[in-house]
C-alpha cells in the first residue's frame, strides 16, 4: 500500500510530500523525506511495555494499568511537580499537558526553554514580522541564515521553503536568489551561501546593531572593524538588504543560545523591522523538534502563556522564575513528568541531578538517557506514524499529521487522559 | 426533555416586532415554542420587571486564530490583566484585549452574547482557527474568509470569469469550514508582498493588473451568484487614512446596481470608526462620518458596523499588513507580520487610546457619530471590532453611550476640545430606545449574516432558545439619566440561556456547553468547479507550501458543525 501527502514528523519544516509505502503493516519504503526523516518512519528501537524502578533500583516491566495508577500517585503527592517536554507529541496531547496541569497546580513548560525561548522574549519586546514558508519560497531573492545549518538540521528546507525552488516571482529558483550566511565556523550551509560572514563567538548583538546603523544611513558610527568583520563588508551586507526586492531572515540556536540571547532576537527583529521602510523583510526562527511550535500555540491559546505556573489556580508566567530549569536549579520539584523530551541529556548537571533525585515518569515511544533517570516509563505510539494529530510548522501553519500503520502502544494523548481521570475529583471540570 | 419558562419579561425582539410587551416565552428540547403546557418538571424563571432579549449575536470580532494567539504570544502583559482561577466548572482564565479561549467563550456569555463571529480567516491557516473555536465554549461561531487579496480570486476576476470565481469562493468556504466573504483592504495584502499598498479603488494592483474595484464587484457578483446567507464583508482600502471617507463612500457607490440574492444588503462595511475619517493629514484630522450616515439614509443596499473605540488597552489586528506597519511606525511600537502564501497579509500591533489625544478622541466620536446620524437603526451594528476598538467586554459602556446624550456629555467633557470642533458629536440629542439596542446588539446582527432562519437573533418558534434576561425595568429607569444603571445591568444580566440551558447568572458561569460553528456548503456548477480545480492543482503544485491533500479542514477540527447549504438556483 502507498500512502502519498504523509507528513514528516521529525522536524519544524514538516515536509508534507512524503510518498509512504507500507506492507503488512510495516513501513518499508518512505519516497522524498530526508535522512533524519525517513529513519524515524522507517522505524528504530522503542521502548517495549511501560516499566516501574523496584526498590533494587531496576525498571521492571509493568502493565500499563500499574504504570499509569503509580504515575497517578506520584503526581497526586506532589507539592511542585513539573510537566516538562511536549515538543515531539500532538497539540491534542499538548492540550492535555495544560490541562493536568490545572488539575495539579503544575508548572507546564516546553523545550522552548532551552531551545527558542529568547526567541519568544525577543517577540514580546518587539513583535515578529514574518511571513508563510510559501510566501518567502515566492518571493524572497535574499535569504539569511544567522547562527544556524539548515543543511544538518533541516535538511529539506532549503529545496522546500528557502532556496532551490523557483516560486511565482523567480523562475530561475537558486539563480534568481542570493544566500548569506552569518556564523562563527564555516558550516555546510555557509559553504554554499554567496557570502559568508565569520563573526567572532558571542558578538551577535554588536554586528546586528552595526547592521542597523548602516540600515539607517548612520555609517559614520560604524569602526572599521566589528568584531572581526570589515566595516566593507558590512556595508555590502547592509546594501544587500536594502536592495532586495524581498528578504527573509532564518535564525537558529546560534543566535537565542549565545552572549546577548533574547537581546541578539530583540535586535534581529528590530532590524528586520528597520528594513521594510525600505524594501520587504521577514524573519523567522527555524524551529527544531517537529511541533514545539504547537506547543507555543496552544499554551498561549489556553492559558494567554508561551508556557505556566498554575500552582496559584490561575495562570502566571515569569520566565526566569517558573521555567523548567530555574525550578530545578532551586531545588524545587518534586516530581516531574517529561514527555516526548531528554532533558536529562539537555539540561544543566545541577538540574538533571535534581531531577532524577525526585520522581519522575517518562512518557515517550523512545528510551534516551532520561529513561536512566525515570522511575515509571510509559511507552507510546507516534504521532506521524501510528497515530493522527495536530502539529505546527516552524511558520505557524497547523498541519493534521497522518496515522500511517496500526499500532498497539496507546497515543500520549490516551495515556495522559487517563492520569487526568484518577487525578481529579468527581465532578470536576476535565 | 427539558422545559423552560420565562414569564412576564418585558420582551424586546425586534425581528418578530415585539417592542417592549409583557409575554411568556416558552423553551423545550432547547428550542423556542409557542407554548408549554407546565408540568412540574418545567422549570420557571420569573422575568417580571426585567427585560428579555434573544442571545446576543456579535458578526464581527476577532476571536481566534493565528493573529489573536499571535497577540497573545507578543503581549504577555496583557495576559496578566483579567487573571481568573479555575473553578468546580471553569478553565483558568487570563487577558483584556487578548483574551485566552476559555475567558473568550466566558465573557461572550456572561455579557449575554450567544453566537460570535470570527471576521478574518485565510483559508491557509483555517485549522488553527478551528482548534481555538473548539477550545472556546458555550458560544456558537462561525468564521468569514479572507478573499479580497487571493490569487486565484484576482486571476478569475482579471479574466472576467464571475463562474470560475464563484467555484473559488465556494470551495474556499469548504475548505475553511468558513460561512462568508471577508475582503480585507482589496489588492493591497499582495501589494504588501512587496512591501507596497494599493493606493485607492483604481489603483492597479502590482502583478495581477486588477483594480480592488474589479476585486470587490467581482466577489460581490459571485457572493450573490452562490446565494450566500451572508453579504461580502468589507474592510476598505485606505482604512486608516486621513480622508479615508471618500474611499468608503465611493465603495458603497461601486455596489449601488448589484442586485441581492435574497433579503438583505448587498455589502457590509466594516468598522466606520477607522474608515469615516476627513482631513488630509493628522493635522487637520476630522470626522466625516455626517457625510458617511448621510450616504446610509439614502441607501439600503449597505451596513456597516461601529468598530466604537474604547479608551485603554487595545491589540489591533488585521490582514490589512501595510495599514500595520504604518501604525507600527507611527507609534513606534512592537508589530507582527503574518504574510500568507498566494491568499493575504496580517498584522498585529498593541495600541493604547488615550483621551485628550485628540485624534482618538475624534475616533471614539466617529463610531457614535454613525451610530446615531444613521437613522435606520438596523443598517449601523453594534461592535468594538475586538479588540482593534477595544475589547468586547466594554459593549454595556457602548450601549449606555448610545441610549444617554447625558453621558455622552459628561464623556466629551474629558477629552480635547478639537473633538468638539471637529465631529458633530455635540450637537446630537438622539438617545436610542431598548429596541434599537435590541436591534443593534442581535437582530441587526444575525439578520445581516442570514442566521435568522436558522434559529438566531430572534426568539420566535423554533428559533435557539438562546435568550438573555437583564435586571433592569425599561417602566421605572430613564436611560438617558441612569446610564450608570443601564450600563450595570447590561454588563451583568441575570440570566443568559443558551439552547435552553442557563449558561450565566449575574455574572457567573453556570454550566460550559460546547457551541455549534457554522459554515456553508456552497454548490456550484461540475464544469465550473473543473476548470477551478485545474488552476488550483497547477497553484498547489508549484507554489503553496503543501499539498493539497493537506490543506482543507479535516472534519475532525469541527466537533459540532451546522451546515448551511448555498449555490445556485
Amino acid at each position: 500500500m502507498e500512502i502519498t501527502d504523509a507528513i514528516c514528523s521529525f522536524c519544524g519544516s514538516l515536509c508534507d510530500d512524503l510518498t509512504v509505502k507500507v506492507e503488512d503493516n510495516k513501513i518499508i519504503d518512505v519516497k522524498r523525506a530526508c535522512r533524519l526523516g525517513a529513519s524515524k518512519m522507517l522505524g528504530h528501537e522503542r521502548i517495549n511495555s511501560p516499566m516501574i524502578r523496584n526498590e533494587a533500583g531496576i525498571l521492571e516491566e509493568a502493565s500499563f494499568d500499574s504504570a499509569i495508577d503509580k504515575a497517578s500517585q506520584i503526581l497526586l503527592h506532589a507539592k511542585r511537580p513539573l510537566l516538562y517536554g511536549w515538543a515531539s507529541t500532538s497539540c491534542e496531547a499538548q492540550s492535555k499537558g495544560v490541562l493536568l496541569g490545572e488539575i495539579l497546580g503544575a508548572v507546564v513548560d516546553s523545550t522552548a526553554s532551552v531551545c527558542h525561548g529568547p526567541t519568544t522574549l525577543g517577540v514580546q519586546e518587539k513583535g515578529l514580522p514574518t511571513a508563510s514558508l510559501g510566501q518567502i519560497k515566492n518571493r524572497a531573492d535574499l535569504i539569511i541564515f544567522w547562527g544556524c545549518n539548515p543543511i544538518h538540521a533541516h535538511p529539506r528546507h532549503m529545496s522546500r521553503y528557502s532556496g532551490y525552488l523557483p516560486g511565482f516571482f523567480l523562475d530561475r529558483g537558486r539563480q534568481n536568489r542570493k544566500f548569506v550566511t552569518v556564523d562563527v565556523r564555516m558550516t555546510e550551509t555557509a559553504a554554499i551561501s554567496d557570502e559568508f560572514l565569520q563573526i567572532e563567538q558571542g558578538s551577535d548583538y554588536v554586528v546586528l546593531s552595526a547592521l542597523r546603523a548602516l540600515v539607517n544611513g548612520k555609517d559614520d558610527l560604524v569602526p572599521d572593524v566589528v568584531c572581526g568583520v570589515s566595516k566593507e563588508d558590512l556595508v555590502r551586507l547592509s546594501g544587500m538588504m536594502r536592495s532586495c526586492r524581498f528578504g527573509a531572515f532564518f535564525f537558529g540556536m546560534g543566535l537565542t543560545q549565545s552572549k546577548g540571547r533574547y537581546k541578539n532576537i530583540d535586535c534581529a527583529l528590530s532590524l528586520t523591522n528597520d528594513l521594510n521602510t525600505q524594501t520587504k523583510f521577514v524573519i523567522t526562527p527555524l524551529r527544531g523538534h517537529y511541533n514545539v511550535t504547537g506547543f507555543g500555540q496552544v499554551c498561549s491559546w489556553q492559558t494567554g502563556f508561551p508556557a505556566v505556573d498554575l500552582s496559584r489556580g490561575a495562570p502566571y508566567y515569569n520566565p526566569g522564575e517558573m521555567s523548567a530549569n530555574d525550578l530545578l536549579m532551586r531545588d524545587e520539584v518534586d516530581a516531574s513528568l517529561i514527555v516526548a523530551s531528554d532533558p536529562a541529556a539537555h539540561f544543566p548537571s545541577t538540574s538533571v541531578r535534581n531531577l532524577a533525585k525526585m520522581p519522575l515518569i517518562q512518557i515517550d515511544p523512545y528510551a534516551n538517557a532520561t529513561t536512566e533517570i525515570a522511575d515509571v516509563v510509559i511507552p507510546t505510539a507516534i504521532v506521524g506514524v501510528e497515530t493522527e494529530g495536530t502539529a505546527y510548522r516552524m511558520d505557524g501553519l497547523s498541519l493534521r499529521l497522518r496515522k500511517l500503520v496500526d499500532s498497539d502502544y496507546p497515543s500520549d494523548e490516551e495515556i495522559l487522559d487517563k492520569i487526568i481521570k484518577k487525578v481529579s475529583r468527581k465532578g470536576d471540570v476535565c | 426533555m427539558s422545559e423552560l419558562l420565562i414569564k412576564n419579561g418585558r420582551v424586546f425582539d425586534p425581528i418578530n416586532s415585539i417592542n417592549g410587551d409583557i409575554m411568556d416565552i416558552a423553551i423545550k428540547n432547547g428550542k423556542i415554542v409557542d407554548d408549554i403546557p407546565l408540568s412540574p418538571d418545567t422549570k420557571v424563571i420569573d422575568a417580571s420587571s426585567m427585560i428579555v432579549m434573544p442571545g446576543g449575536v456579535d458578526a464581527h470580532s476577532h476571536i481566534a486564530g493565528s493573529k489573536v494567539n499571535s497577540g497573545r504570544i507578543m503581549c504577555p502583559n496583557d495576559g496578566r490583566s483579567g487573571i481568573e482561577k479555575r473553578t468546580k466548572i471553569t478553565r483558568p482564565c487570563s487577558g483584556y484585549t487578548v483574551p485566552n479561549t476559555f475567558a473568550m467563550g466566558y465573557r461572550y456569555a456572561k455579557l449575554g452574547y450567544t453566537t460570535v463571529f470570527e471576521a478574518a480567516i485565510p483559508i491557509l491557516h483555517a485549522r488553527h482557527t478551528h482548534e481555538e473555536f473548539g477550545d472556546i465554549p458555550i458560544i456558537d461561531k462561525g468564521g468569514l474568509v479572507l478573499f479580497g487579496s487571493n490569487w486565484q480570486v484576482m486571476e478569475a476576476v482579471r479574466e472576467n470569469d464571475i463562474e470560475k470565481l464563484a467555484a473559488y469562493v465556494a470551495w474556499g468556504l469548504s475548505a475553511s469550514r468558513g460561512y462568508g466573504v471577508k475582503i480585507v483592504n482589496p489588492g493591497g495584502g499582495e501589494a504588501w508582498g512587496f512591501g507596497k499598498n494599493v493606493s485607492g479603488l483604481h489603483d492597479t494592483v502590482p502583478n495581477f493588473d486588477v483594480t480592488p474595484a474589479e476585486i470587490i464587484t467581482g466577489l460581490a457578483k459571485a457572493n450573490e451568484m452562490l446565494h450566500l446567507p451572508h453579504s461580502i464583508h468589507l474592510h476598505c482600502n485606505l482604512l486608516g487614512k486621513p480622508g479615508n471617507y471618500k474611499t468608503t463612500i465611493e465603495t458603497m457607490k461601486l455596489l449601488e446596481h448589484i442586485k441581492p440574492s435574497m433579503d438583505r444588503q448587498v455589502v457590509h462595511i466594516t468598522h466606520l470608526t477607522f474608515n469615516a475619517w476627513g482631513g488630509t493629514n493628522w493635522g487637520d484630522f476630522e470626522s466625516k462620518a455626517d457625510a458617511v450616515a448621510d450616504y446610509l439614509n439614502q441607501h439600503d443596499h449597505v451596513t456597516v458596523d461601529m468598530g466604537q473605540l474604547i479608551f485603554g488597552n487595545a491589540t489591533t489586528m488585521t490582514a490589512d499588513g501595510p495599514m500595520q506597519y504604518a501604525n507600527a511606525r507611527l507609534l513606534a511600537t512592537k508589530w507582527t507580520n503574518g504574510d500568507v502564501e498566494l491568499e493575504d497579509a496580517s498584522g498585529v500591533v498593541p495600541l493604547s487610546y488615550i483621551r485628550k489625544m485628540y485624534i482618538h478622541d475624534i475616533m471614539w466620536a466617529v463610531g457614535l457619530e454613525v451610530a446615531l446620524l444613521t437613522k435606520n437603526p438596523w443598517q449601523v451594528l453594534l461592535t468594538t471590532d475586538h479588540p482593534n476598538g477595544g475589547p468586547f467586554v466594554n459593549y454595556p459602556e457602548v450601549i449606555a453611550l448610545l441610549m444617554s446624550a447625558r453621558k455622552r456629555e459628561e464623556e466629551m467633557s474629558k477629552l480635547s476640545n478639537k473633538m468638539r470642533d471637529r465631529t458633530t458629536l455635540s450637537g446630537i440629542g438622539r438617545e436610542l430606545d431598548w429596541y434599537d439596542i435590541a436591534i443593534k446588539t442581535r437582530a441587526s446582527h444575525a439578520k445581516i449574516l442570514g442566521l435568522t432562519d436558522h434559529g438566531k437573533g430572534h426568539l420566535g418558534a423554533y428559533a435557539d432558545a438562546d435568550v438573555t434576561i437583564y435586571h433592569i425595568n425599561p417602566d421605572q429607569v430613564d436611560a438617558g439619566r441612569e446610564h450608570a444603571t443601564v450600563k450595570k445591568a447590561f454588563e451583568k444580566p441575570a440570566y443568559t440561556i443558551k439552547d435552553g440551558k442557563v449558561v450565566a447568572m449575574n455574572g457567573e458561569i453556570t454550566a460550559t456547553p460546547e457551541g455549534r460553528t457554522f459554515w456553508v456548503n456552497a454548490s456550484v456548477p461540475e464544469e465550473d468547479n473543473t476548470r477551478l480545480m485545474k488552476d488550483l492543482r497547477l497553484k498547489f503544485r508549484k507554489y503553496y507550501s503543501i499539498n493539497l491533500a493537506n490543506y482543507m479542514v479535516q472534519d475532525s477540527y469541527v466537533k459540532h458543525p451546522v451546515v448551511i447549504k448555498a449555490g445556485g438556483s
